[in-house]
């Protein structure tokens, strides 16, 4: 009494390893617990109550970079935060992946100035760019599905 | 051990000052002077904490001096979040300045936005029709609400308590629809305009705060069985973090902060704004000034924000939102199609925008976490010389230092918690 | 106001001038006697709050830099501010810790976004900016921003400058 009776001989499923394990990873992102301002708390109510990002396999937030293969940067980044950041970046374990998380962390937003970084992307390499100031809860959600259905196709080698 | 320990600290500097271009204004007996002298005999121990760390409410960095678990000394260091926003604001009119109040403390945006719109109408001496101050008033309460309801999740995480978090994050979902049906955005609203409000209201906001009103005394009942009487929770609160009368107004503590240690200092009693004076509410006041007075003392405060937004609702008044003196606020559409005056306004509004006064004034409301202040510094053009904000959370967080004397390190989660900062607002 | 004329004559010639605007009055003081009329205001009229303390850059007039004091008394409701005139050429000030504790952090961020110095502060370092950082962002010489607004006449021009051009 398998679980043949119920579907039917599902028999040999046939796939490349490739899209076995871009499969594997984009269901099993781990992302990193790590809030910098607004968006940080629009990234909060996705996983809380209403948005509920735990449906999407992902709810699961780990505090150390050492867990994470997902860097959600939630946020605008300060001139003296930078270091820190590209410091948690480089600790995170491979294959890691990075989101820029709203307006400020994509392109400084509307702090053109002195203290802002104009744009992670100076800083570590982006994946996804999520527009909005802050990104509501659902454009977050399809970010990190853009994300997923990046690393379906990312091609194994790369990694390997 | 001991010359390890100097040598460590003593090599770090060294380290820095071989970069030829980096060039430090500080030394290291400046540093060495924030820790006790038991740090160089390795007796205490030095540990860093945050900028990235689930508990800090978000980039605040601790450096803290540990004797086992108990804090020795605790150095806060901010900076981590440091804006630019006051600098930005020299660069923009006074209108347009606006959008930026609300990315300083992003939990309480409205209120933000009544303290620049605030000072701003002082500063030009715009009045505001009586309807518009009253929606102020009811924002600006679901915004404290709103505030509250995420610095309760959060700091109840920090303890343990992570079903409280879901359950404030619920509520707060029905806040932010308020918020969306009348501006738009969930959190970065922009609502207000100096001169009044950008519109009138929807019809459906008075549902969704209806809605609100229904819903939260019975969820302040449940977050007061899930908190109030918990043993653990009492056991982690009760008698930790303990700041007296005195001391917290010498730190300039504000809000409920202050308020816990029993300083009956509201800014909406003491010098009412935005017609707080018209309606009929008590400040919550602590005794002892500890983690759970303060925790007492901002729920309390929905119970007296809804009774503040229940008379709002029921004496709000008809009539415009916005002033009606065109050098301010701009025309109504449908007038700009068959006046040239009104069309010139326009112009002038959105291209130049309005003339303030050469002087300076003040202006505070009532945040979510203490004395919400702006003082503009006009310098006779269409932009202000200088904005500067005074942040609750930079004077509140100030006082950490003492109330974490002699905590265990575990407390001082709880501690830092209590004081309810943003950094977007301590760095600005 | 009769406030204003009752601090005001309470002080002295301490108070070189005062300003009322909006219903708020401004005590004007010298550096020197700063500490003296702090210390007047907080024990005496019982101002026992510094609200804020910050600084204004008139640049390029002169004297250059207002420093503001905001006190507030919380039995009394009232609210009053002190100034400061500092000439650009000497930028320092007496530090006001001894009267108002909170003053330490408030003057080490006007130390490091205006590189004004405060004479007897026992933790003088930058707050908000790197350690390493060089020069003092908030004065006026400063630019308000850093990077040129790209629209579409000069956005590849402006995207070419990025790190990842190229890429």
């Amino acid at each position: 009494m398998g679980i043949e009776q119920k579907l039917g001989d599902m028999g040999v499923v046939t796939m490349t390893l490739e899209k076995a394990v871009g499969w594997a990873r984009s269901n099993a992102l781990w992302p990193m617990l790590f809030g910098l301002a607004c968006c940080a708390i629009e990234m909060m109510s996705t996983q809380a109550s209403r948005y509920d990002l735990s449906r999407f396999g992902m709810e699961l937030m780990r505090a150390s970079p050492r867990q994470s293969d997902l860097m959600i940067v939630a946020g605008r980044v300060s001139r003296k935060m930078a270091p820190v950041l590209r410091n948690l970046y480089d600790q995170m374990p491979e294959p890691k992946w990075v989101i820029a998380m709203g307006d400020c962390a994509s392109c400084g937003g509307v702090f053109n100035n002195y203290a802002v970084v104009q744009g992670v992307d100076e800083i570590v390499p982006v994946d996804v760019y999520i527009a909005g100031c802050p990104p509501r809860p659902e454009t977050l959600i399809d970010g990190i599905l853009k994300l997923q259905d990046k690393i379906k196709k990312e091609p194994l080698k790369k990694w390997a | 051990m001991m010359d390890q320990t100097q040598l460590s600290v003593e090599e770090s500097a060294h380290n820095l000052e071989k970069h030829a271009d980096v060039q430090l204004d500080i030394t290291v007996e400046q540093l060495k002077k924030l820790v006790s002298p038991r740090a160089f005999t390795g007796e205490t121990m030095l540990l860093n904490m945050g900028p990235q760390h689930p508990s800090t409410h978000g980039v605040l960095r601790l450096l803290l001096e540990l004797d086992g678990e108990t804090v020795v000394s605790c150095i806060p260091d901010i900076g981590f979040l440091h804006t630019g926003i006051e600098k930005t604001h020299e660069g923009k009119t006074y209108l347009k300045g606006l959008p930026l109040t609300d990315r300083t403390d992003y939990l309480a945006p409205m209120i933000n936005n009544l303290a620049y719109c605030g000072a701003i109408e002082k500063l030009c001496e715009i009045d505001v029709p009586l309807r518009a101050q009253y929606l102020r008033v009811i924002l600006a309460e679901l915004t404290r609400m709103n505030s509250h309801l995420v610095w309760l999740g959060t700091h109840a995480l920090d303890i343990g308590a992570m079903s409280v978090f879901l359950y404030c994050m619920r509520e707060r979902e029905l806040l932010l629809d308020v918020f969306e049906s009348v501006s738009g955005a969930r959190m970065m609203s922009s609502y207000f305009r100096p001169g009044g409000l950008w519109r009138d209201v929807p019809d459906v906001f008075f549902d969704l705060v209806r809605k609100v009103m229904d819903v939260f005394p019975g969820r302040i009942i449940e977050y007061e069985r899930l908190l109030k009487e918990n043993p653990i929770w009492r056991e982690r609160t009760v008698g930790i973090g303990v700041i007296g009368k005195a001391d917290a107004i010498a730190w300039g503590m504000t809000g409920p902060s202050l308020r816990g240690s029993g300083v009956n200092y509201d800014i909406r009693k003491a010098f009412p704004y935005s017609s707080y004076d018209h309606f009929d509410f008590s400040v919550p006041l602590g005794t002892k000034g500890d983690v759970y007075d303060r925790y007492r003392c901002r729920l309390d405060e929905f119970t007296q924000s809804l009774k503040i937004i229940k008379q709002a609702l029921d004496r709000l008044p008809p009539g415009p939102v916005i002033t009606d003196d065109r050098k301010f606020a701009p025309p109504p559409k449908h007038e700009i199609a068959y006046s040239m005056e009104s069309l010139i306004h326009h112009f002038k509004l959105w291209t130049e925008g309005f003339r303030g006064p050469n002087a300076d004034v003040y202006f505070a409301v009532e945040s979510g976490k203490g004395e919400y202040g702006v003082y503009i510094h006009g310098d006779g053009g269409p932009k202000p010389r200088r904005v500067p904000f005074r942040a609750p959370s930079l004077c509140n967080l100030q006082a950490l230092p003492q109330m974490s004397d002699g905590a265990l390190i575990a407390d001082l989660v709880g501690i830092i918690g209590s004081v309810d900062i943003v950094l977007g607002e301590v760095d600005r | 106001m009769a406030e204003s004329t009752s601090l005001a004559a309470a002080l002295g010639d301490a108070v070189t001038n005062t300003v009322v605007f909006r219903d708020e009055v401004t005590l004007l003081t010298t550096r020197e006697r700063l500490v003296e009329v702090l210390t007047h205001l907080r024990d005496v009229e019982r101002f026992e709050m510094l609200t804020d303390e910050t600084c204004v850059d008139f640049h390029p007039g002169e004297p250059r830099f207002a420093l503001v004091y905001q006190l507030t008394s919380l039995e009394r409701a009232m609210r009053v501010r002190v100034k400061i005139m500092l000439s650009g050429a000497d930028r320092v000030a007496p530090t006001v810790m001894g009267v108002y504790r909170n003053a330490n952090w408030l003057e080490r961020e006007l130390y490091d976004l205006f590189g004004i110095t405060f004479e007897g502060h026992p933790d003088l370092r930058r707050i908000m900016m790197p350690a390493d950082y060089q020069g003092h962002p908030l004065l006026k010489e400063v630019p308000v921003t850093v990077e040129e607004v790209a629209f579409s006449f000069n956005r590849r021009r402006i995207d070419d400058t990025k790190i990842y051009a190229g890429e």
